[in-house]
């Protein structure tokens, strides 16, 4: 399989987010969205021709999907004849999952571009935006392509920088600065597990290589085990390892506890939420265990997998109560998100390895691939209505689908996605999800179901709090939006209605087998009518404008406080990051900074000019105190050698 | 070769010369005096050049040579330094080494 032209792909955005960049004024506001556009457009037509060679043509060797790899050596830590030959390759890598995302990031980014250029019309920073839009583009896509560890994290810190750079877009906006901020520092903060954890393989495996590490025997066992004698308090290194990667997954995947910077960054441009808070670069996460799934699986029978599970199905649970709750449309969409990746999470956690018993992975992996279309699409939907009331509060909407026909329908159809209604797209990999669950953790299984009821409850709560409810009196009549911000919609409510019917378990498995998928129908039905139910509850709260979902909610009392405040993790933050991590240590080493060691710098300068200041009146500029000197040194002089002489 | 005097009487004439002229040259405040004190210095050195070859290599003819160019270069070099001295009292209407210190630092 020909690989040179991936290349491409990645380095099309690159070469847009250059041009855009250097040439900034000097770019008209309309040409420099056609580039965006046209380049995104290059990069997603070669990422499905890559697809389409690599899942029909050429992809396939005796039913198992090979893993295609074009890599150079970039960087030497050892010697090369040395036993661990430890060194960092760049290149690309090209297996399932990777063409998956690529087909993922490409469309959601072209559909977010397109949108764009409608949703930012008029605002100064116009071509500023595509380029910072590109700039994640190519990160993304190359994160999705990486051959080892550490080519993966230096895109996983690209997209970092590209995320804070638009969460903070509207940099005047005090909140919005606040928000970068937190999104990038809770991240960094994460990506420091990701790195001792990559340290900590790179020094005991000798390698960062996905191939190398993920490598199975045809057996099924991971050739791995053999270098992970090494223990750490009872747990192998790699373990250790595999959990501080993790918490970098989790930071960026906004699991619990370190979600925090999910709703903030909503701050940002709708468009951008769609894209990076949504649909890719937050599941990255999810896409970097996945990558070592074999690992994770392997190393000590998957214990590591036990955590990601339960965190995926806490974060899932919590952010859905939230949800709720919430009246700020775009972080009723952000808890949500997290939840989705939650869902996710849980999914790889308990998933198996070989054949039918991987549907965990494929489930995950589905899922991924629904979820970024139904929810770029639903972010996209809230963008256009922000764009028409000119406001993010429920209170402000109500009554819209008389103005909004086309939002209106799409939205409700990314709402039925995102609730399990068959036969739409979240219905099928929520489905499996859920049998994944129940096959190994009935726990898991019920808090999996109970969420997909809050799901829809929630979903249709915002649905019907927008479209219907009450009848707001606007100050300017809402309007439909222009066609460059309603195609995308359309195209991604096309994609949330078929996207389900893809035969995923055909081309996307723990094992690069393929299995054939079915329907569990007794599953099927209870996950529908949980989801069902929730519609109806939201249904009878919300259509009509009445005091029910006030009053249910004074029945919660304290419950609806804590949850309306998210239960109050961002002040636990800040109480443990300014009260006590502040106080206590930052406080004390910055007084011994400014005191002991600028004090012993400054000394030693203020001694110097004290001591000239004392020493210089000898240079008096007197003739003949110069001549006096010089005749008494060559005395001096004289003497010393006249003594040594005689002597 | 002068009879009845030896290298070590003159040695010690030029010695206490040479020492008059640096006495001079430090304790003296007005710069002409200063220059008349580096004249003594150079003469003293010129009659070491021409005794030390009279007394020493008497069929040699170098050291006298010497002491002529130290004549030649003394002149030039009293020249420049009145020049100098010249210039100096036109911007300060002063000969005195004291009032050359503004130059200090």
């Amino acid at each position: 399989m020909n690989l040179s032209y991936l290349l491409l792909i990645p380095l099309i955005p690159l070469a847009v987010f250059l041009l855009l960049g250097i040439f900034n004024t000097q770019i008209k506001p309309a040409v420099s969205g056609y580039i965006g556009v046209l380049g995104l457009a290059t990069s997603t037509a070669l990422s499905y021709y890559a697809a389409f060679q690599y899942f029909f043509v050429s992809g396939k060797v005796d039913g198992v999907y090979q893993t295609f790899v074009e890599k150079v050596v970039w960087m030497n830590f050892t010697e090369t004849s040395s036993l661990k030959y430890l060194h960092i390759d760049m290149g690309i890598l090209i297996d399932p999952i990777s063409v998956m995302m690529l087909i993922v990031v490409s469309t959601i980014s072209l559909m977010v571009h397109i949108y764009s250029r409608g949703y930012m019309k008029g605002d100064d920073g116009y071509t500023k935006f595509f380029a910072y839009l590109s700039l994640f583009s190519f990160s993304m896509l190359g994160l999705v392509l990486a051959t080892n560890l550490f080519q993966i994290y230096m895109f996983w810190e690209l997209v970092g920088v590209s995320s804070f750079l638009l969460i903070g877009f509207y940099y005047t906006k005090p909140s919005a600065v606040a928000a970068a901020k937190k999104a990038f520092i809770v991240t960094r903060f994460a990506d420091l597990g990701f790195l001792i954890g990559i340290l900590i393989i790179g020094y005991y495996a000798g390698t960062f290589d996905f191939q190398t590490l993920n490598a199975v025997n045809p057996e099924g066992e991971a050739l791995l085990l053999n270098w992970a004698s090494t223990t750490f308090m009872g747990m192998s290194v790699f373990t250790w390892a595999l959990i501080l990667i993790f918490m970098g997954g989790a930071g960026k995947s906004a699991m619990f506890p370190l979600h925090i910077w999910l709703p903030d960054a909503m701050e940002g441009p709708t468009p951008v939420s769609a894209l990076i808070h949504a649909a890719t670069m937050v599941v990255a996460g999810v896409y970097l265990v996945a990558r070592l799934f074999p690992m994770y699986y392997f190393v000590e029978e998957g214990f590591v997998l036990n955590i990601v599970a339960y965190v995926g199905a806490f974060s899932s649970l919590f952010a859905a109560v939230i949800a709720i709750t919430q009246t700020d449309i775009k972080r009723v969409l952000a808890f949500s998100t997290m939840s989705q990746i939650g869902y996710m999470m849980l999914a790889l956690g308990v998933s198996s390895y070989k054949g039918e018993e991987g549907v965990g992975y494929m489930a995950s992996m589905f899922h991924l691939f629904t979820h970024a279309m139904f929810k770029a699409l639903l972010f996209l939907g809230a963008g256009s209505v922000i764009h028409a009331v000119h406001s993010n509060y429920l209170k402000d909407m109500g009554g819209l689908r008389k103005y909004m026909p086309i939002t209106n329908i799409t939205f409700l159809i990314a709402a039925l996605a995102i609730a399990g209604v068959p036969p739409f797209a979240g219905f099928w990999s929520k489905d499996e999800i859920l049998v994944a669950a129940f096959e190994k953790n009935e726990f898991l299984y019920f808090i999996g179901l109970f969420v997909a009821g809050l799901t829809a409850f929630y979903m249709f709560r915002l649905y019907f709090g927008i479209f219907w409810g009450k009848e707001t009196e606007y100050t300017h009549t809402p309007h439909e939006a222009p066609i460059s911000m309603t195609f995308p919609l359309l195209f991604l409510a096309f994609m949330s209605i078929i996207a389900g019917f893809i035969p995923f378990s055909e081309f996307i498995t723990a094992d690069k087998v393929g299995f054939e998928g079915h329907l569990n129908y007794t599953m099927a039905a209870l996950a529908v009518g949980t989801g069902l139910f929730g519609i109806i509850l939201a249904w009878i709260f919300y259509k009509k404008e009445n005091d029910l979902a006030e009053k249910f909610a004074h029945s919660f009392g304290m419950f609806y406080k804590w949850t309306y405040n998210k239960f109050y993790f961002d002040e636990i933050y800040i109480f443990v990051t300014k009260k006590i991590v502040f106080n206590l240590v930052a406080a004390p080493i910055a007084y011994f900074d400014k005191k002991y060691v600028d004090g012993t710098m400054e000394g030693i300068g203020n001694k110097t000019v004290w001591i000239s200041r004392k020493i210089k009146g000898v240079q008096s500029g007197k003739l003949q105190d110069y001549a006096f000197s010089f005749v008494g040194g060559v005395v001096i002089i004289a003497l010393v050698f006249i003594y040594l002489w005689t002597n | 070769m002068i009879s009845g005097i030896s290298i070590y009487e003159i040695f010690t004439l030029t010695s206490i010369l040479f020492f008059i002229g640096i006495y001079g040259f430090i304790t003296r405040k007005n710069l002409i005096s200063i220059l008349i004190s580096i004249e003594l210095l150079l003469n003293a050195s010129a009659v070491n050049f021409v005794i030390i070859n009279k007394y020493m290599y008497p069929d040699a003819l170098q050291g006298v040579y010497f002491s002529i160019f130290i004549i030649a270069v003394a002149a030039a070099e009293t020249a420049l330094a009145v020049a100098i001295i010249i210039n100096l009292y036109r911007q300060i209407s002063s000969v005195e080494a004291k009032d050359t210190e503004i130059m200090k630092y």
